[in-house]
């Protein structure tokens, strides 16, 4: 039987390196085909924001298609399929409340909006579940 | 799958103005009220949670008053009574100069040396 | 007994939380349980021998697991040569085996 763990996060995007950290921790995880939650709290509602965009950047003196800005939402998408592709899944579960507020509504495909009682569900049905909170 | 979980808290006033609450405060309600078993450590400076009388009324931002400012001693007194057992780190109240009689009542004291042992009674500890 | 997998995040030169942290991997330690430091983002900032990796190299000696993240080692220019005793390069592949162990693991 496939490994569950929920891993919440609170951080907005371009905000801070703990994004990275839960990512990389998702990432592997996805590859490994396990089955991952993940409860994107407060600012971290927003990474999943399906209208995040690139730009160019004249102090790298590269245009839009040269820098090749990562965006969040692309990270999200990529690991929900990489997960699949694997034999497992990211449920990626968007705290609506906070959703709401921030006025990120449009996600990227595959992600969903949810409750703290998700997050304890989730965490019930996990092997083993790592909160990462904001300072 | 966790029986029991301790959401250890030290954040303090993060956001709590934009959100009227503490986000950490608040989703141990949400999830107490969706089933949770969960109990609460209040350490570094969120001792400060348990302290009677903070009052952030009054801000205006234009035109626009904020309605209601975060009762955070009332949320905490509101997660006692709700059966959540409450702990704060007395060593990190007595840095901060808060006495005893400051505290709202129902929060229990752990010394920084006995949080091991607090630990030791979960099945998971959440640090928000 | 119980596994706990403590995260350290934090720039101990710039949070006091950080050193505090330290000491209840220790204080978990003593109280019978098996106890791994995973140092990442800043707070591998103490890996590289200074002033303030002898806590670490005490908790080491006190039995804890110390675990040092290789890229974030690696973005900071910490090569291993320059590491405090008692603190090993690791993948962060040993967080995700921890959590599907079922470990406790917190994230500091």
């Amino acid at each position: 039987m496939s490994k569950k763990i929920t891993i919440s996060i609170m951080d907005g995007p371009f905000e801070n390196a703990r994004t990275v950290t839960a990512l990389r921790l998702v990432d592997i995880a996805a590859r490994r085909g396990y089955d991952i939650t993940v409860f994107a709290y407060e600012g971290a509602a927003a990474l999943a924001f399906a209208r995040q965009m690139p730009h160019a950047n004249a102090v790298h003196g590269r245009d839009a298609d040269e820098e090749d800005h990562p965006v969040p939402r692309e990270w999200v998408a990529s690991l929900l399929a990489t997960a699949k592709a694997n034999g497992g899944s990211v449920d990626w579960i968007n705290c609506g409340l906070c959703v709401d507020e921030r006025g990120v509504n449009e996600a990227v495909e595959g992600t969903r909006r949810g409750t703290p009682g998700d997050l304890w569900k989730a965490a019930e049905a996990s092997d083993g579940t790592l909160v990462i909170g904001s300072k | 799958m966790p029986k029991k979980v301790l959401q250890l808290i030290d954040t303090a006033y993060r956001c709590t103005v934009e959100e009227q609450d503490d986000p950490a405060v608040w989703i141990t309600h949400a999830m107490k009220g969706a089933g949770g078993d969960l109990d609460v450590l209040l350490a570094g400076s969120a001792v400060n949670y348990a302290v009677k009388g903070q009052d952030a009324t009054g801000l205006r931002f234009g035109e626009r008053t904020q309605s209601h400012s975060p009762d955070l001693d009332g949320d905490i007194a509101r997660l006692v009574e709700k059966g959540v057992s409450v702990f704060l780190v007395e060593d990190d109240a007595a840095e901060r100069g808060i006495e005893p009689g400051d505290l709202i009542g129902g929060v229990k004291h752990v010394s920084r040396s006995g949080i091991a042992k607090l630990f030791g009674n979960y099945d998971q500890v959440w640090h928000w | 007994m119980k596994q706990y997998t403590l995260i350290a995040s934090r720039d101990p030169f710039e949070s006091r939380q950080a050193g505090r942290y330290l000491e209840l991997a220790a204080d978990l330690k003593a109280e019978g349980n098996e106890v791994t430091v995973f140092l990442v983002q800043n707070g591998v900032m103490a890996a590289r021998r200074s002033g303030a990796s002898a806590a670490l190299t005490d908790l080491s000696e006190k039995g804890v697991e110390i675990l040092a993240d290789s890229f974030s080692l690696r973005e900071r220019s910490i090569r291993s040569r320059a590491l405090a005793d008692g603190v090993t390069p690791s993948e962060l592949d040993v967080v995700v085996d921890h959590l599907a162990a079922g470990r406790n693991v917190i994230w500091h």
